[in-house]
């Protein structure tokens, strides 16, 4: 068998979900797993001892970004980000083509790589399967990803195909390319768009290259909730029991839930910590807006529920009169926004590994929607994945369409 | 609040104890507050504060006006003032409606009810019923008086002015009677010899806790310096504190423990971090920086650009001696990094650097006092120190 440079044990389980030790050369796990994203190996202002405290457990990093600067070279030559940075816990590397497409717009994709135009000298690029890998190989991530072909999950037609098919060439040439297999994990990427059998047959052609892991790709590009969470069921179902499996660029609490009871492991987002910075804290109850007049006398924590050092300490007035103007509100905003996801994965974890889990999914729907106007999208995903929510469901209505709550407003706005 | 003069000495400076109510043990003077952005330091979160020397960190100084913008008084007073919302309980807080930074006196707004501040949410204007009532919702420790301060360039006529308003505006704080803290009266006089003095006695005359003296970075000539804190030293009584706003080079803050001052606040600090600049100068007993080594490529060695591109490898910290959170986990390759890439930590890291460096070499000074020896550390410090510096501090 090949080399993998991590151990997945599952702790518990109820039905699809499950809840297991992930040890990493660096770090060793508890998912399900939220995992900040540190783009420029930082996050927002904290420092490594707070996101330790915090209970951060891995942080991403974006290759596109790190190769610009610091260069993956420079990180090769320090001994490689942890050491940069003098993180202790996990890392892991995205592949950089995301980025690439996402960010500039004259990326295009051809069967060599993604060709872009240079940002420091215009020139055009080629980033290549393997040099991507060879990059991530330099910045010495515990997990780095294969370099894939994404499409817009509102692309329909041939390029969806042409992508997933490619997506598979690629992983071949990632694995190839890839000289760090005992330190570095390499995850290969489902994609297929929202058509169940190229899903299907990418997750098939992904699970014979038995790699260390999966990670369900093409998702959070604005689909609809309900394609959403079947890509994801589907997948999941698909993909190996014994292999940790990452749902790329998810984010929101009640899609990390949703997600968590079809079996998936793994999430990251900026969702958090963008949020923050324009004055947003994440509560069990939904969104908190700081930035709100209303706030300017409120005297109460954040979340009064909450036990982070921003809560226990400091009034919703105080963070009012920082947030959007000051540093520190941006900072203390982030810190309990971080705690807030991970003691969401640490409540996931413990609620399956203790049998609880079905009652803590009710608990938190009950608190997030109150009315019991739950959205009809997660009572379906529920009903797959054996999780009986009718407690917290109103009697009559019982799955309302309700967009509003699932997907906070100013995500919107911000498109 | 409770101060004392444990010794002075003829070498000069003075060492005292100043006791807060709410800090745990007695802070020793000459002292450093820390300057805070509504509260807390500008990047350093509460949870990290912890990490700085212990009891030396543990004073703060605020400015009211902050909060003039989006936090009435009256919600700080139903949170229970300062102390409660910024959650820093056994911290000593200062109130001084000037922050040399972002905060300054605006002697053309000035009226004969109060001064006028430039800010970043535009001018604002403060008098003393409107102050006093704020001083009272938000209960600091110490606070300070309003003071009309003005440039050195104005007329003789404004700056006898400025006096008259600030020992008025005194008078007006003082007949207030605000039940908290300990009221420190402002002194002025701009450049003029006579109007200090003047100002020094009206303030000593009245039922004060201690004294601020203002009027000081507005424009004088450094040579005037020395004179004027002494006509003010002179006149003031010894057994009070005396805090400066103004003064902040390691020679400014030599030069004001000589005439007698106690405490002095960081804006050099704020404006050193800011322009990514760490301190390095020597914490040498003997205030000697000739040993220090010499870098290929600024001359200044008194600090270091974070920014320049020949630390982008340099996987050393800061300081290899430094016991700072910073220079015991990061390297100044990644705080260039931080800062090329234009992230928040750079400067929450190098506030942390800058801010500790700064109270040890106060620890530095008055382990000099003590021993009798500060004239010779201060002459030491500043001759050695001039031949490694060709460049003027930015943030004088
Ligand atoms: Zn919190
Ligand atoms: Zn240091």
């Amino acid at each position: 068998t090949k080399a993998m440079a991590l151990v997945f044990e599952v702790l518990g389980r109820f039905n699809r979900a499950r809840a297991a030790r992930l040890t990493l050369p660096h770090h060793v796990c508890q998912t399900p797993l939220f995992m900040p994203v540190g783009t420029q190996g930082t996050i927002k202002g904290l420092t490594n001892s707070q996101l330790e405290d915090i209970g951060c457990q891995i942080i991403l990093g974006n290759t596109y970004h790190l190769a610009l600067r610091p260069t993956s070279e420079l990180l090769d030559e320090v001994g490689g980000l942890h050491n940069f940075m003098n993180w202790q816990r996990g890392l892991l590397t995205d592949s950089g083509g995301f980025q690439m497409v996402s960010l500039l717009h004259l990326a295009d994709i051809t069967e060599k790589g993604v060709t872009f135009q240079s940002p420091v000298d215009g020139k055009p690029m080629l980033l290549t399967p393997e040099e991507s890998i060879q990059i991530q190989n330099r910045i010495g991530a515990d997990i780095i990803m294969a370099l894939d072909d994404v499409v817009k999950t509102t692309i329909t037609g041939p390029r969806v195909e042409e992508a997933m098919y490619r997506t598979l060439r690629w992983i071949d040439r990632c694995i190839a390319a890839h000289k760090r297999p005992h330190d570095q994990n390499l995850f290969g990427i489902v994609q297929g768009g929202l058509d169940p059998i190229l899903r299907d047959i990418c997750a098939k052609g992904l699970v014979e290259r038995n790699l260390p892991g999966y990670a369900i790709g093409g998702l959070s590009g604005g689909e609809d909730k309900n394609s959403f969470w079947r890509v994801v069921a589907q997948c999941t179902a698909a993909l190996p029991e014994d292999k940790p499996r990452y749902v790329m660029g998810v984010g929101y609490p009640l899609d990390i839930v949703v997600c968590s009871a079809l079996g998936a492991d793994m999430y990251d987002c900026v969702y958090p910590t963008r949020t923050a910075r324009f004055g947003t804290a994440l509560i069990p109850e939904g969104v908190l807006k700081l930035k709100h007049k209303a706030m300017a006398e409120d005297t109460r924590p954040i979340d009064p529920t909450c036990p982070c050092m921003v809560c226990k300490n400091y009034t919703r007035a105080y963070i009012h009169c920082l947030v959007t103007k000051d540093a520190m509100g941006s900072q203390l905003l982030s810190y309990h926004n971080l705690y807030y996801m991970l003691q969401l994965s640490r409540n996931l974890h413990f609620s399956i590994v203790e049998g609880r889990f079905p009652e803590f999914v009710c608990d938190f729907l009950h608190k997030m929607f109150p009315k019991g106007d739950v959205p009809e999208w997660v009572c379906n995903a529920m009903e797959v994945a054996g999780i009986d929510i009718s407690s917290c469901c109103a009697p009559f209505s019982s799955c309302e369409e309700s967009v509003s709550k699932s997907m906070p407003e100013e995500v919107i706005l911000a498109g | 609040m409770k101060f004392v003069v444990k010794k002075a000495y003829c070498s000069g400076g003075r060492i005292g104890a100043l006791e807060l109510g709410s800090c745990p043990k007695p802070i020793e003077t000459p002292a450093l507050l820390l300057s805070t952005r509504k509260g807390l330091p500008h990047f350093i979160a509460p949870d990290l504060l912890t990490s700085l020397p212990f009891p030396d960190s543990h004073l703060l100084q605020i400015s009211p006006l902050h909060f003039l913008e989006g936090l009435a008084s009256t919600t700080i007073s139903k949170i229970g003032g300062l102390h409660q919302m910024l959650s820093l309980h056994q911290y000593g807080i200062a109130a001084v409606a000037r922050d040399s930074i972002q905060c300054l006196p605006e002697s053309k707004g000035a009226t004969k009810l109060g001064p006028s501040f430039e800010t970043p949410c535009g001018r604002l204007s403060i008098n003393s019923k409107d102050y006093v009532e704020m001083i009272s919702c938000m209960r600091p420790n110490i606070w300070a008086t309003l003071a009309d301060e003005v440039p050195a360039w104005v007329s003789e006529k404004r700056n006898k002015t400025s006096v008259d308003r600030t020992v008025r505006w005194l008078d007006d704080c003082l007949a207030l009677n605000p039940a908290a803290g300990s009221v420190f009266g402002a002194v002025v006089g701009g450049p003029n010899f006579d109007e200090r003095m003047r100002c020094a006695m009206e303030v000593a005359k009245r039922n004060v806790s201690g004294y601020w003296i203002g009027g000081f970075g507005l424009g004088e000539r450094i040579e005037e310096r020395p004179a004027l804190l002494s006509a003010i030293i002179d006149v003031l009584p010894d057994e009070k504190p005396r805090m400066i706003s103004g003064l902040g080079l390691p020679e400014e803050i030599l030069e004001g423990i000589d005439a007698g001052i106690d405490l002095f606040d960081s804006t050099y600090v704020y404006c050193l971090t800011l322009g990514g600049f760490a301190l390095t100068f020597s914490l040498d007993n003997g205030g000697n920086q000739y040993d220090f080594q010499r870098c290929q490529v600024e001359r200044d060695l008194t600090k270091i650009n974070l920014r320049a591109k020949v630390y982008s490898k340099d996987m050393s910290p800061i300081l290899g001696n430094c016991t700072c959170y910073t220079c015991r986990n990061h390297t100044k390759a990644y705080i260039n990094h931080l800062f090329n890439v234009h992230e928040m930590l750079a400067q929450t890291l190098l506030e942390i650097h800058n801010t500790h460096h700064y109270l040890m070499f106060f620890r530095v000074i008055r382990e000099a006092i003590k021993d009798g020896r500060f004239k010779k550390f201060r002459m030491t410090f500043i001759e050695s120190r001039r031949v490694h510096q060709e460049t003027k501090a930015d943030c004088a």
